[in-house]
């Protein structure tokens, strides 16, 4: 027997969280969501929770697909919607840890009414928000989170809208937990990843990837490579940053970290206190 | 199909003083539903206000969306988390649903939703009975798929046919829709709501078999795939994409003729199940009066008149309203002369109504734009005429 043979079959420690039969997936060579997801999968391994009491929600485009490859109850809803989508999935189901995936245009455009609400009310789930500052799926468009100056499909003469800062936002809304990271800092990712996951209360974790097909081609920009080599040079890490001095300018730097991690009710246990509070035993409790 | 008792929680059992709209959170409670997800809208918002306050003492949730596109999709996760779900509506916030209806048919999501018809279109009248949107629940979200959709007459039946549209949704895994209309919602009548163990409920057609044998969008014998709840340890995939058995998308038209004329066929085929139409006196007759909801109740009185002048008039009341009776009307229009159809609207069911008549006998309609039920004088003088 040659020792080829005797080689066991080479095998990843996050293969068991992928749908191996949906590989290959659709994503371009250089996209930055294949990492993002790789160290979702880590810290699904790491956390120690019963992934049988996991849940993921996408929406539509490039990261509205995660929900389809990962290995857990999984749920591909419409364009804007997997925060509402989870917001009903969290409370029909209060043990289950709730998991939004999807993209900037999916949240913060199309879907951006349902973040401030979600955050509003602390609706106990992780939204995790890969931006690749455009919408990709449809061919490279301006969207919300695109830089001013930065050249789109539909801002062919650069963009003069003023972007949202994610994090900004969900600080703003009330959100108990925001990170912003690029997807170059894996082991960092995760780890808020994990983070958010032994958490109770609306997490956001906002993961800068790059979009190579589109994005980087029109600004000339180079390729997954090149755009590494930029997130290496130009993002900061400052814990605790003030959210309102970390907005992102066409090509400055980025400023990463965990900004915010508070804790307050969430929509379930302000329910049920206040319910209990206001109705005495008459009361039936939910979900505690 | 596995038939309970009511959970008596739920049941308000005696004899109410209730409007239309009350009476649907009633039957809602009463059939097991215990998430509520909603957005204020006139003339439906009391049945929300009836749900809010009642759920704390039954256990459950009732929580206020952002709007009504939240709404509808918060009771599609929540059903997927295994709960009965329901919600209200109008017009406008119909509309607003409208995509996420087409993902509960996609995905084979059982939900209930009521629209309080109000006078279309825009803002419209949103404090004045309308029948406008029957065509709108047919056909209202993209692509083609089939819905059940019932209409109550008074608020005793806002209570019978919300226990039983949660029922049909769960038994064939479709949104089911409660077409009332202003007039019916704001009606105060008295509503008998029996003890909880004579109002029978249908539970989730739950999947038994092993965990690696679950392939979501397998139909059963019956056509209706079975169903499990996120949590449960399937670690299943469901997605709006044209998909196949196992719920993974797959795009070509194969799998497209597949999904969808599955998603069609499963309530068409059972339409004679599905189907409530009450009839009175259309043997023999020579016109039969074709209506539903409140104008059933106004065309009763044309009725009368028309009988006390010699006509000899019957009665056909679309309990169900989608999927249509076409076989009883087909039957029907072999032996009478004419259909009248009055409804407050410019004749969306009247042109149904004709289709399914085919040239053999007219179909007349009574069009009103809503605001106001018809004068019962127009609806005679159509009868009187149709009848010559």
């Amino acid at each position: 027997m040659s020792r080829e043979a005797e080689r066991p079959a080479p095998t990843n420690p996050i293969d068991e969280f992928l749908r191996k039969d949906r590989i290959p997936h659709i994503w371009c060579s250089g996209c930055g969501i294949g990492v993002v997801v790789s160290s979702f999968a880590d810290a699904l391994r790491k956390s120690n929770l019963d992934l049988n009491k996991v849940a993921i929600v996408s929406g539509i485009g490039c990261t509205g697909r995660v929900a389809g490859y990962v290995k857990l109850d999984s749920f591909h809803s419409t364009h804007g919607r997997p925060i509402p989508f989870a917001t009903g999935l969290k409370l029909a189901n209060p043990d289950l840890k709730v998991v939004v995936f999807s993209g900037d245009g999916d949240i913060f455009g199309i879907g951006g009414n349902h973040f401030i609400h979600a955050a509003r009310r602390n609706m106990d789930m992780v939204v995790i928000c890969v931006n690749n500052f455009n919408y990709a799926m449809t061919g490279g468009q301006v969207a919300a989170t695109t830089p001013l100056d930065a050249n789109l499909s539909t801002a062919p003469f650069g963009n003069f809208e003023h972007p949202f800062s994610l994090p900004y936002l969900a600080d703003a809304c009330g959100a108990s937990y925001v990170a912003r990271w690029t997807c170059l800092h894996i082991r960092r990712v995760t780890q808020s990843m994990q983070e958010a996951l032994s958490r109770k209360g609306f997490s956001l974790i906002e993961v800068i990837a790059p979009c190579v097909t589109l994005y980087a081609r029109r600004n000339r920009l180079g390729d997954g490579l090149n755009l590494l080599k930029y997130y290496y040079d130009n993002s900061v890490i400052q814990h605790g940053a003030d959210t309102r001095t970390i907005d992102i300018s066409y090509q400055s730097k980025m400023v990463c970290g965990k900004f915010i991690d508070r804790e307050k009710p969430t929509f379930l246990q302000s329910m049920n206190t206040h319910l209990k509070k206001s109705l005495g035993d008459k009361y039936v409790p939910y979900g505690e | 199909m596995k038939k309970v008792k009511a959970d008596p929680k739920g049941v308000l059992t005696g004899a109410h003083y209730l409007d239309g709209d009350f009476a649907i959170a009633e039957g809602a409670l009463a059939a097991g539903c215990r998430f509520f997800a909603g957005y204020p809208i006139t003339p439906s918002t009391e049945t929300a206000e009836r749900f809010a306050e009642r759920i704390p003492f039954v256990g459950g949730v009732f929580i206020q969306m952002e709007d009504e596109i939240a709404s509808i999709t918060a009771l599609i996760g929540a059903a997927w988390g295994g709960q009965k779900t329901m919600t209200v509506t109008s017009g406008p916030g119909f509309s607003l649903m409208m995509e996420n209806i087409g993902l509960a048919c996609m995905m084979e999501t059982p939900l209930v939703i009521a629209n309080v018809q109000r006078g279309g279109p825009s803002t419209g009248l949103p404090t004045l009975v309308g029948q406008g949107d029957m065509m709108q629940v047919r056909w209202g979200s993209h692509g083609d798929y089939q819905v059940i959709a019932l209409s109550p007459d008074s608020p005793q039946e806002c209570f019978d046919l919300t226990v039983r549209a949660f029922n049909l949704s769960e038994t064939y895994r479709v949104p089911v829709f409660i077409m009332t209309d202003e007039c019916v919602g704001h009606m105060h009548e008295k509503v008998v709501i029996p003890p909880a163990d004579q109002i029978e409920v249908v539970e989730r057609k739950w999947y038994q078999g092993p965990v690696d044998k679950y392939r979501p969008y397998q139909p059963d014998k019956d056509g209706i795939p079975f169903m499990v709840k996120a949590g449960d340890g399937y670690k299943f995939h469901t997605t709006g994409l044209t998909h196949d058995e196992r719920g993974y998308p797959v795009i070509n038209a194969e799998c497209q003729d597949w999904c969808v004329r599955r998603l069609s066929n499963k309530i068409l085929d059972n339409a004679d199940k599905i189907i409530d139409i009450q009839e009175e006196q259309t043997d023999g007759a020579d016109v039969v009066v074709i209506s539903y909801g409140i104008t059933s109740r106004v065309a009763y009185r044309a009725v009368q008149l028309a009988r006390q002048a010699g006509v000899k008039v019957g009665t056909l009341r679309l309990v169900t309203v989608w999927p249509f009776p076409e076989k009883r009307i087909r039957e029907l229009a072999g032996k009478v002369k004419a259909f009248v159809v009055p409804e407050l609207n410019l004749g969306q069911v009247a042109k149904e109504v004709e289709r399914i008549a085919a040239g053999r006998v007219p179909t007349v309609p009574v069009t009103h734009c809503g605001g106001w039920v018809h004068d019962p004088d127009d609806i005679l003088k159509a009868i009187k005429e149709a009848a010559r």
